[in-house]
């Protein structure tokens, strides 16, 4: 009971998230300090913010009423450009994206082929998609067929990253079933690592379309094709009702496949 | 000092929970709820103190009636009868100190609990509760590290410190081990019996129950079937509430052995 | 039914042939739409320029190396832009985000019919609209700088940020926070005590994720002039100084690796 004497009347604190006081303190006023900072480099000019606080009011009110009309030919012609490179590049970058994965997952492939498709999707990760654009456009020309390589590019690394990582989390029992019937290397993937990743290609590649749909908005804005050229256009020449129009659209269309992709998965799990 | 009035829950599938219970529990008295899954054990306790709303009936603390009360007034009422839950209910990533301070959240205001600024009589209550449950020293470890048993003390503990009249149980000893389902059990009782509370132990374990309760209530399909003290189940009421079965082995096992005193802790 | 009997015999098949059959139209009505984009794209696309581009990749190859090292003495202030432009955003965003995905959570929304749509639209419009287009929005409307950018990188992790928040809300163990209703304790107090330390892991894990992003799109909101290093990207791509080019590209690969670093780093102390 003397234990609990010392404890009678002691201020009780909770213990701090950082055991050392002095790397509290250190990480704390770090913090503190980076954001003054940071602060202090952005030089702010809140005469033209204030100015745009009108500019900026329009803009909200062009959304109530968007201008859908004036320009519909162009709004339709990159919005079927947009929809276009997304369906081909999902198409071509999931088609190439399973191998790939195949060959990155450890348990799977052997160590030289699984070094080469980790590196192309470490490099296939590392590069923007709007970096990759830029040198496409510059290789291949203005067009679709640029922003098309982009995101199946892009695509690539994506899918075949996550996808690696299922396989390689895989139920190791039911493989080995099938490996022990005598299947050969290829009757063993379509046996026993395809049903069980299967449900996840599906909801990734779902997934990657929203994706790619998103990202084919703003590669016109560097030439390589879809509907960010016409929404650009629109930003320069302050046509907010315009602008607000290809947002909504845009809106709309990932709402659309956000359900649509939640159904499918639904029923193929 | 707590009554039940015609108390009815329909959920909103149609499965009716409670078909007008009545019951009366008198000041310091401890009563085990027994009765099969599904006979609507937990939702009687959770109708007592509204984390299930009743659809109709009342329910008496004192002279209070709940069924009627504000949300804030409830609060207040909340604060008279502690809950010890199943699964214990600890705020896992939270340390042992802070689920047992958790409460005194009924009386104190939000910025002084949200900077954990406890009163000292708080704190020194805590420390005296864990002291008694055997666990002083763990007070800063989070609660996640901690054992079954000990995860069920803290449990009690910040039912304890809310200083109630009433103590609402739901299957304590559920998940522990048989060993440790008994000292959790004795523990339960013998504060009630220290400190004068009122109990509603809901439990499953017949056995067990016989063997610390004054009072046994067993409850079928929403019903009371039998009221009466711990040897007046007999195997006849056993199978009125159960079903059938061969229930000589289970009275059997209610000899009064005292062999393992509570062990404090670890 | 798959398994059929013909002359006595079973034959076992996967799919019936109806089935069969409409597994066929589908995959046929795939590959038609597939053949449709791909008609479309080469037709708006100049093919000359195309059989022409190995020569052309190799052009700028040889007058991208060597990058310009000497460069990097100017890129100093926009690195130090784009880490702003990340961070502050990621710290408003978060700041915003947490009271949408309260909002939001079927558990905790104060109501079901009217507050979580809107929260929910929050989610979905902030979401759906890449950060570029944010920062061209917003460079119309208050003007080019590294503000626009901290704003536009901060509406578009808000949806990010809640939409992870939210869900890791719902998943809460609510015995927990009906432990702590039994207390009586207030509605701000179950917050603080039930639900907060619960989801602090995914809240921090949200942060240092959305952090790792924010990097990488912060690299190039330059190229609308948003601030940070794209400015460099965008000016050195306009003059065709290639060297420069190379090494902006080389220096945002090292920001987006360590950046990575960081935040695999972070993760792995928190949780």
């Amino acid at each position: 009971m003397s234990e609990l004497h010392t404890l009678i009347g002691k201020k009780w604190k909770k213990p701090p998230f950082i055991q050392r006081t002095w790397l509290r303190w250190t990480l704390l006023l770090g913090f503190v300090a980076y954001l003054v900072a940071a602060f202090m480099t952005i030089d702010v000019n809140w005469s033209r913010v204030y100015e745009g606080l009108e500019r900026g009011k329009q803009f909200v009110l062009a959304f109530t009423n968007p201008d859908f009309t004036s320009r519909s030919g162009d709004i339709w012609e990159g919005m079927i450009e947009s929809i276009i490179m997304t369906v081909a590049s999902s198409v071509v970058g999931i088609a190439i994206s399973i191998p790939i994965a195949l060959g990155a997952a450890r348990n799977v492939a052997p160590l030289p082929v699984y070094l080469i498709c980790r590196a192309i999707i470490a490099v296939s990760r590392a590069l923007q998609e709007i970096i990759v654009a830029i040198l496409l456009v510059a290789i291949f020309g203005f067009g679709p067929l640029a922003g098309f390589l982009t995101l199946s590019f892009a695509t690539i690394g994506f899918l075949s990253k996550l996808l690696a990582e299922d396989i390689e989390s895989m139920d190791k029992v039911q493989a080995e079933a099938i490996k022990a019937s005598g299947a050969k290397w290829t009757q063993w993937i379509n046996y026993g690592v395809q049903p069980q990743v299967m449900p996840r290609l599906i909801g990734l590649s779902l997934y990657r379309v929203d994706i790619n749909f998103r990202e084919s908005a703003i590669l016109g804005l560097v030439g390589a094709g879809g509907i960010g050229a016409t929404l650009n256009t629109a930003f320069d020449r302050y046509e907010y009702d315009t602008a607000a129009a290809i947002l909504l659209i845009i809106i709309v269309i990932v709402m659309t496949l956000e359900y649509l992709s939640g159904i499918i998965r639904a029923r193929v799990q | 000092m707590l009554r039940l009035d015609k108390l009815v829950k329909t959920y909103k599938t149609g499965d009716q929970a409670l078909k007008a219970v009545e019951l009366e529990v008198p000041e310091g008295q401890v009563l085990a709820l027994i009765g099969p899954s599904g006979a609507g054990k937990s939702t009687l306790i959770r109708c007592i103190n509204r984390l299930v709303e009743p659809t109709s009936g009342k329910v008496y603390l004192g002279d209070v009636e709940l069924t009627d009360l504000s949300s804030g007034a409830l609060r207040r009422e909340r604060r008279r009868m502690g809950m010890i839950f199943q699964e214990y209910a600890l705020v896992e990533r939270l340390t042992v100190m802070e689920n047992v301070l958790s409460g005194r959240l009924g009386y104190v205001g939000f910025w002084r609990s949200f900077l954990r600024r406890f009163p000292q009589t708080d704190v020194d209550e805590a420390f005296r509760l864990l002291d008694r449950v055997g666990l002083a020293h763990m007070a800063d470890k989070r609660a996640d590290e901690l054992s079954g048993g000990q995860r069920q003390r803290v449990g009690i503990c910040r039912a304890l410190i809310q200083n109630p009249a009433l103590l609402l149980v739901d299957e304590p000893t559920a998940s522990l081990d048989p060993k440790t389902s008994r000292q959790i059990m004795r523990l339960i009782c013998e504060l009630c019996k220290e400190r004068g509370l009122a109990a509603i132990i809901n439990i499953h374990d017949v056995a067990l129950a016989q063997m610390f309760v004054q009072r046994v209530i067993g409850l079928r399909f929403g019903a009371i079937e039998f009221d009466g003290p711990p040897e007046g189940l007999t195997s006849d009421v056993l199978t009125t509430i159960y079903g059938e079965e061969d229930w000589e082995a289970t009275i059997e096992t209610v000899d009064e052995d005292e062999d393992d005193v509570l062990e404090a802790a670890v | 039914m798959p398994v059929q009997d013909r002359k006595g015999q079973k034959i076992w098949q996967r799919r019936s042939g109806r089935e069969s059959l409409m597994h066929w139209v589908m995959w046929l009505i795939g590959v038609a739409i597939f053949a449709y984009c791909w008609q479309q794209i080469s037709e708006s696309t100049t093919w000359f320029f195309v059989w022409d581009a190995p020569r052309i990749a190799n052009d700028i190859w040889t007058r991208a190396t060597p990058p310009r090292w000497e460069y990097i003495t100017q890129l100093g202030k926009p690195i130090w832009d784009t880490l702003n432009i990340a961070t502050l955003g990621t710290i408003i965003a978060l700041i915003l985000a947490v009271p949408v995905a309260f909002l939001a959570a079927r558990n905790t929304t104060p109501s079901r019919f009217i507050v979580r749509p809107i929260a929910l639209l929050i989610i979905v419009s902030t979401r759906s609209i890449n950060s570029l287009i944010w920062a061209l929005l917003l460079i119309a409307i208050i003007g080019p700088g590294v503000f626009a950018g901290v704003i536009a990188i901060a509406i578009r992790s808000i949806g990010f940020c809640a939409k992870l928040l939210y869900e890791a809300i719902e998943e809460i163990d609510e015995s927990q926070v009906e432990a702590i209703s039994a207390t009586g304790a207030s509605r701000w107090q179950i917050m603080a005590y039930g639900i907060v330390p619960q989801i602090l892991p995914a809240f921090a894990g949200v942060a240092v994720f959305r952090w790792d992003i924010n990097i990488r799109e912060s690299t190039v909101l330059g190229l609308v002039g948003a601030g940070g290093i794209g400015l460099q990207l965008s000016s050195s791509l306009n003059v065709l100084a290639w060297p420069q080019v190379s090494l902006i590209l080389l220096v945002i690969l090292a920001a987006v690796v360590i950046s990575e670093w960081v935040s695999a780093k972070v993760r792995g102390a928190i949780i």
